[in-house]
């Protein structure tokens, strides 16, 4: 019960309002001290040098990149089978902010390719795909802001989002498939295995601080889409903390 | 319109609607004959412009010409997507559709037969003679069509859902390509793939087999969620 | 710690700082943003419930 009661915008807006400053502190902790050990502690990278560094903000936000599509087709579905609207209030939330760290992945992406591949871009399956699931996120906002009707757009962008998220398989696939078949010497990824422990905790405290920052973000955006939809109802207006 | 509803004593099974809502656009279709030659002809036309753009070299313009081929065959298919949602929207057909006693998943399928048969059919068939224009050969040119005949369908089929969700939106039609065209990438790469598989005496078959998996997945699941597209749109 | 080393990560400080910069300056631009998009919701709230005050305390006299 104590879920669905927080499904209801007008309890949802406090809740949030509490949340989004100890998931700022979070993040803001956390990527200090994963900036720290990334740029100061870990050691240099025996192959690549300093350039490896990069992956400390390159890796987390490719992997928010995807998380974050992902979570709007969870929310997609509670939109369409439920009907609930803060579920599509979350999605017109995230979406943006999914949107900026996929851009930080694929520029991160390339500018660590140039010093290490010799190239800013090349059509390697992780970064075609990537830089098409920015489509995706861009294709999601501009429907969202073109349908006039809120309501129809939550639900249009919802479907959306959807049909995105079963094509995104079947498009890294595809995109996989073709670079085999057109790369004879591919450029390789090979990290990971040597990696440092160090080097990994730095990456995993990073992407931490990711996922805590796009929850602060993604709420503090969430209560501002809330007031601009629900701000002449009356519960708004019955919350002093609504407009303090 | 009158064609589209059963009358009292007909028998409203799920064939027969697919049946009666591609019978009508195809009428519709049919009437207008402008528009099936206009899509063909961008089709010629922006196929035409690359030895244009790229210069006359053969060697060069048969290494592009599954690509260029297959991204104006897309092309030319997105731009008819209008056509199948667009007009019954804007006359209140669409609504009576969706209130007919067929159900709106069953329509949705007929409509996207009619529009694969008046646009990706005419451009499978036109293709082989810009191939020819870009020196391509028997086996490839056959290659290039088959892969049309199975990939058009699903550029239709996902450009319907496009199409439904951005009815009676301003700027729609650009707004759709930015929805539409990621989803047709893999079509594309498949597509394209298996003209080149060709051209290098590779087999086609995998690149080709692929096309149709996602044909029938395709054809199971696209028109359930185009008739929630249209739904979605007309509320 | 030698910080002129530090900042040229091996003549490769272009990159370096290319990448960390560009992601911290998007972060801080879309703080602000947000921020801006929520004081304003806020506002017009604000205002929205001052008018409705007002217009009340005129029908009553």
């Amino acid at each position: 019960m104590s879920l669905f009661k927080y499904s209801a915008p007008s309890s949802f807006y406090p809740l949030a309002g509490k949340l989004v400053p100890w998931f700022g502190t979070l993040a803001f902790v956390a990527a200090v001290i994963g900036l720290y050990l990334g740029l100061f502690v870990a050691p240099e990278d025996f192959q690549q040098g300093e350039v490896y560094r990069i992956i400390f903000i390159h890796v987390p936000t490719a992997w928010m990149a995807m998380f974050i599509y992902l979570l709007m087709a969870g929310y997609a579905v509670l939109t369409l089978v439920y009907q609930t609207r803060l579920s599509a209030m979350m999605m017109e939330a995230l979406a943006p902010t999914g949107a900026m760290f996929t851009a930080i992945a694929l520029w991160t992406g390339a500018l660590w390719g140039k010093p290490t591949w010799g190239t800013y871009w090349a059509w390697d399956a992780r970064m075609t795909s990537t830089l098409i699931l920015l489509f995706l996120y861009v294709g999601y906002i501009a429907l969202v802001n073109a349908i006039e009707d809120k309501k129809r757009a939550d639900k249009a962008g919802a479907l959306l989002v959807l049909v995105g998220s079963v094509n995104v398989p079947i498009i890294y696939f595809s995109v996989k498939w073709w670079n085999t078949l057109h790369q004879g010497a591919s450029v390789s990824i090979t990290q990971g295995n040597k990696m440092a422990a160090i080097m990994l905790a730095a990456m995993a405290i990073m992407a931490f601080a990711c996922w805590m920052y796009s929850i602060a973000v993604a709420f503090c955006r969430v209560r501002a889409i809330i007031l601009e939809r629900e701000g002449q109802s009356q519960w708004v207006k019955s919350i002093k903390e609504a407009v303090s | 319109m009158s064609a589209v509803l059963p009358r009292a004593n007909e028998l409203t099974t799920p064939e027969r609607g697919v049946w009666v809502a591609m019978r009508r656009d195809l009428r519709l279709a049919v009437r207008s004959k402008g528009e099936l030659a206009q899509a063909l002809a961008f089709f010629v036309i922006v196929v035409s412009l690359f030895p244009l753009a790229i210069g006359p070299e053969s060697a060069l313009l048969k290494r592009v010409a599954p690509g260029v081929v297959w991204v104006c065959a897309l092309l030319a298919v997105m731009l008819t997507l209008p056509r199948i949602f667009q007009s019954d929207y804007l006359d209140g057909t669409l609504e009576q559709l969706a209130l007919s006693r067929y159900p709106l998943p069953v329509l949705c399928a007929g409509k996207m037969i009619a529009h694969w048969l008046t646009t990706g059919v005419p451009l499978a068939i036109t293709a082989p003679l810009l191939g020819l224009q870009f020196g391509l050969e028997g086996r490839e040119l056959m290659v290039i069509v088959a892969g049309l005949i199975l990939g058009t369908p699903i550029l239709t089929m996902l450009g319907a859902i496009g199409a439904a969700l951005v009815l009676g939106v301003r700027g729609g039609s650009i707004l759709m390509a930015l929805l539409v065209l990621p989803l047709y990438i893999p079509v594309l790469i498949f597509g394209a793939g298996a003209a080149e598989a060709s051209m290098v005496g590779v087999d086609v078959t995998a690149n080709l087999s692929l096309l149709a998996a996602m044909l029938l997945i395709g054809m199971v699941v696209t028109p359930f969620a185009a008739a929630a597209a249209v739904k979605i749109s007309l509320d | 710690m030698n910080w002129v080393e530090f900042f040229s990560m091996d003549g490769k400080g272009f990159f370096v700082w290319g990448s960390f910069g560009v992601f911290l300056l998007c972060i801080v631009v879309e703080i602000v943003l947000v921020r801006r998009r929520i004081d304003c919701a806020q506002q017009s709230v604000r205002d929205s419930i001052a008018a409705g005050e007002a217009g009340t305390g005129r029908t009553a006299q």
